[in-house]
């Protein structure tokens, strides 16, 4: 199959590639760049395990083909801290205990960087519905409520205290 | 180390690091996508191809004839694998269904063909290119029909499929009330989020393999069974595991699909099973049909008691347990249980998260609930009526420790449970609103646990352990009670699991995990206190470990002087003698719900929901109640939404992906609360903790069903209770 040059912004980075029209990008995140925070849950939209940031919107990337990305600037789990320089999100997590066995975090973590940039200062309802195409099969999701709120909380307080 | 005797005190009890709220130590790994699941061991000097596996079409019958012919010419693929290629293997110890190999199809969905491939997108394009001619044969797939047929096995899990005490039929009829209902389970699927998956390297004979497996040992065995190879020649590692359930605790195809892909391939090959490939290519909790009869007393008092349930499974499979705990959890001098086991030709039933507790739950809590009502009793003070202290089959058998009736007083109190009304007397708006409550009970299991621990010259304790973290937090509670035992911080810890080069563990199972596998790190670290005492000339008895020396006396040694170079090492098994004869080890608890029913619609809601558990000493705080609300949360989807649909003309689960088969969301979950009771059961190991995860799911469906039922006067008995079940139950609108 005749592969087509996709040029791409991943995590800050450009990258080029070759790939096939029928190449799903999460499978090109984690084949070939060897991105691996996104997970396959599902590859049918219903999990959010594969959830990443394109362009302003949160995009579950096995839903997407690595054409579509074409252009795209795409965050994942791995730009959004580095290991001694960790997002607040990604600090909320892991102090609310917002995870188990951690599969489903990427994609909630990406999903909820978003929803706080569409709304900064949600409801403890709103960030229920704004997470729900999100699941997580182990945590009972109330921590995950949680982190995002604290995270929301921390995120409000630094903007206000540099006003 | 035998553990004969009830525990007395010992270094755990000091508590500095167990049962401490500690943060799980692979939290950072996981929070920033670092942690490597199976499909993930991305080495780029070792150039992987794909598998994609091809399932059975039909149900039942044969394969006459397999053509490969365009597969194997499709671009990039470099071998197509058949089941009649590899031909009849033997079967491991764990699993009903072969899970590859042979012409015999004995469900849909089998797999019958690995096609491997440069790239993922060519393996499945081929795939899609395999032919196969079948013989199909007649099954049976619905278990309304196949229980008339059903058979008493010999033993269900090393116990009689039917037990009696008393005289239940004479009781049961001269009683002044009596109730009898049956209650129906659906098949349900464990939907953990990350689907199986495996790497398969071969080095000549010797086989590497990263899987995501709950039972390190049991998949080893298994799998070199499987393929006719030494288990002694098999790696394999699971590090991380995206959750388990039950589902990842016996080999599975993939692992089985990537060996003999990579063989012929001659290449390290990576197969995921594709998530509408799993339910029918895998496990499920079988569905039940169970009868439930009780009779009591004006006073309350049961005087007969018997549960009966059918299931059904594979030629050759098990039943599922469901009337288990009724031989157990309510007094009652006349009893009967039994447990059928009909034939089907699904996909093969076994365990998921409380395999028969769960499901049997459901249908006694609900029993529960409408003989209270019959008898004009509370829910909450029925089952307290009915508590018991012993063993009700065997009175001689006391528990080690039972506090359900705290469980409930507790929680009734911090729930407001004295608010609720009769059936369908509280509406707020379109809300019907209701309470429900249901105990909880979960046998707990002791299964033989090893582990390694060394000591370096700069003071750090390794752990290594065959034991996995599906999730649960073994990492933690591991590297907790090394600390404890060593008398270090946990950051002098360093844990190493899920790995066959390391002892073999208890494994991530039937809520025995934790309690048995930092036993086994107990009983290395005893061994690992008596080497360090013994070269420092200490006596291991008096010898204290705390702030990262030994003392003995007025000498004090730090560890890292202790270790010297060469370091020093203890490695135990931890052996479980007979101490659950004569003391029945079980752990309680009471789950209150509230719900509300859209009066228009028949939807129910979750409002609020609380747990009030009493297992053990409870290791991690933070984790424990993780587990509960997880749990609880899988409890809701089993009351509310999950069943796997059953195709009964064709023989399979429909809705075979997360689209069909629907799981709790977030905003399905408003509000949860848990409240351990502060306890300790020294009869249960040196740690005095028991299991929590599977607890936390038992009885919560049928708690949710009677909230349903008070909310809204409707009794639904087949789970899941879906609208349409209550609408046409449900009061005018007005
Ligand atoms: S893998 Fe993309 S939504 Fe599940
Ligand atoms: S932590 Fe396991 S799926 Fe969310």
């Amino acid at each position: 199959m005749s592969k087509m040059h996709i040029k791409l912004t991943v995590n800050g980075k450009p990258v080029e590639l070759l790939a096939e029209p029928r190449e799903l990008l999460i499978h090109v995140l984690r084949e070939e760049l060897s991105i691996t925070g996104p997970h396959i849950g599902c590859e049918t939209t219903h999990c959010g395990a594969c959830t990443i940031d394109m362009d302003g919107r949160s995009i579950k990337s096995c839903t997407v083909f690595a054409a579509q990305a074409n252009g795209a600037n795409v965050t994942t789990i791995e730009g959004l801290g580095t290991p001694d320089g960790l997002h607040v999100l990604q600090t909320m997590f892991k102090e609310h205990h917002g995870l188990q066995c951690g599969f489903c975090t990427p994609g909630m973590i990406t999903r909820a960087y978003r929803l706080l940039q569409e709304n900064p200062d949600p409801t403890e309802e709103e960030v229920r519905f704004g997470m729900s195409g999100n699941l997580c099969r182990c945590t009972g999701y109330q921590n995950i409520v949680k982190a995002i709120l604290a995270a929301a909380a921390e995120l409000n307080a630094v903007k206000e205290a540099a006003q | 180390m035998q553990f004969d005797k009830p525990a007395t005190t010992n270094p755990i009890d000091r508590l500095k690091v167990v049962g401490q709220p500690v943060h799980r130590i692979d939290g950072q790994l996981k929070a920033t996508g670092r942690a490597k699941y199976a499909y993930e061991w991305h080495d780029p000097n070792v150039p992987y191809v794909y598998g994609y596996p091809v399932g059975a079409a039909i149900a039942k019958g044969h394969i006459v004839s397999m053509d490969v012919s365009a597969a194997k010419e499709a671009p990039g693929v470099l071998a197509v694998v058949t089941a009649l290629d590899v031909g009849e293997r033997k079967k491991g110890k764990f699993n009903t269904a072969k899970l590859f190999g042979g012409s015999e199809i004995q469900h849909y969905h089998q797999a019958v063909a690995v096609v491997v491939a440069e790239t993922f997108e060519q393996a499945r394009a081929a795939a899609a290119l395999v032919r196969v001619e079948y013989a199909e044969e007649i099954g049976a797939f619905d278990l309304k029909d196949a229980m008339k047929t059903a058979i008493k096995p010999k033993d269900v899990g090393g116990a009689p499929p039917d037990t009696a005490v008393g005289d239940f039929d004479g009781a049961f009829k001269a009683a002044p009330v009596s109730f009898d209902a049956t209650y129906t389970t659906p098949d349900q699927s464990h939907s953990m989020m990350e689907p199986h998956a495996s790497i398969a390297v071969w080095d000549g004979e010797a086989l590497t393999i990263w899987t995501s497996a709950q039972m390190i040992d049991w998949w080893r065995s298994d799998l070199a069974t499987t393929l006719d190879v030494e288990k002694e020649k098999i790696h394999l590692m699971s590090p991380f595991i995206g959750g388990g359930f039950g589902g990842k605790l016996f080999l599975r195809a993939d692992a089985v699909l990537a060996a003999f892909g990579a063989k012929a391939a001659r290449r390290p090959v990576k197969v995921a099973l594709p998530r509408p490939f799993m339910v029918n290519n895998t496990t499920h909790r079988p569905a039940t049909i169970q009868r439930v009869r009780i009779a009591a007393e004006h006073t309350g008092k049961i005087t007969a008691i018997g549960h009966e349930s059918w299931s059904g499974d594979l030629p050759g499979g098990q039943l599922e347990t469901a009337a288990m705990q009724t031989r157990l959890l309510y007094a009652g001098e006349n009893r009967m249980t039994a447990m059928r086991l009909a034939t089907l030709d699904l996909a093969e039933g076994n365990a998921m998260r409380a395999p028969g507790e769960a499901p049997g739950m459901m249908a006694l809590e609900i029993a529960m609930d409408e003989m209270a009502e019959k008898l004009d009793i509370d829910p909450v003070e029925f089952r307290i009526i009915n508590d018991t202290q012993v063993d009700p089959e065997k009175p001689e058998r006391p528990f080690s420790h039972r506090d359900l009736v705290s469980c409930l007083r507790l929680g009734a109190e911090r729930f407001g449970w004295s608010d609720r009304g009769r059936p369908a007397s509280r509406r707020e708006g379109n809300w019907l609103i209701g309470l429900g409550v249901a105990a909880a009970f979960r046998n707990n299991l002791l299964v033989p646990s090893a582990a390694r621990v060394r000591l370096d010259h700069e003071g750090v304790i390794t752990v290594e352990t065959d034991m996995t973290d599906i999730g649960t937090g073994s990492y933690t509670i591991i590297a907790q009670t090394a600390a404890e035992m060593m008398g270090v911080p946990i950051e002098k810890v360093v844990v190493r699991l899920g790995d066959s080069r390391f002892p073999v563990s208890a494994g991530s199972g039937g809520q025995f995990g934790a309690n048995c596998s930092t036993t086994g790190v107990y009983a290395a670290c005893v061994k690992l206190r008596e080497a360090i005492a013994q070269k420092l000339g200490f006596n291991s008895e008096d010898a204290t470990f705390e702030n990262g020396e030994v003392r003995s006396g007025n000498r004090s040694v730090p560890l890292a002087e202790a270790a010297g170079s060469e370091g020093l090492a203890g490695e135990d098994t931890v052996e479980w003698a007979k101490l659950a004869d004569s003391h029945q080890q079980s752990t309680f608890g009471a789950h209150f719900v509230e719900v509300g029913v859209d009066i228009a619609t028949g939807e129910s809601r979750i409002r609020r929901m609380l747990a009030v558990c009493a297992a053990g000493r409870i290791l991690n705080p933070i984790t424990a109640r993780s587990q509960v609300v997880g749990a609880m949360t899988m409890g809701v989807g089993s009351a509310l939404s999950e069943e796997l649909a059953v195709d009964v003309g064709r023989g399979f689960f429909v809705n075979h992906d997360l689209a069909g088969y629907e799981v709790p969301v977030h905003a399905d979950i408003p509000h949860q609360e848990v409240i351990f009771m502060d306890e300790t059961d020294p009869y249960s190991s040196p740690m005095k903790a028991k299991g929590i995860a599977e607890l936390g799911l038992c009885g919560v469906s049928a708690a949710i069903a009677n909230a349903i039922y008070n909310a809204t006067g409707v009794r639904v008995r087949e789970y899941p209770i879906t609208l349409d079940k209550l609408i046409g139950g449900l009061p005018d609108v007005t």
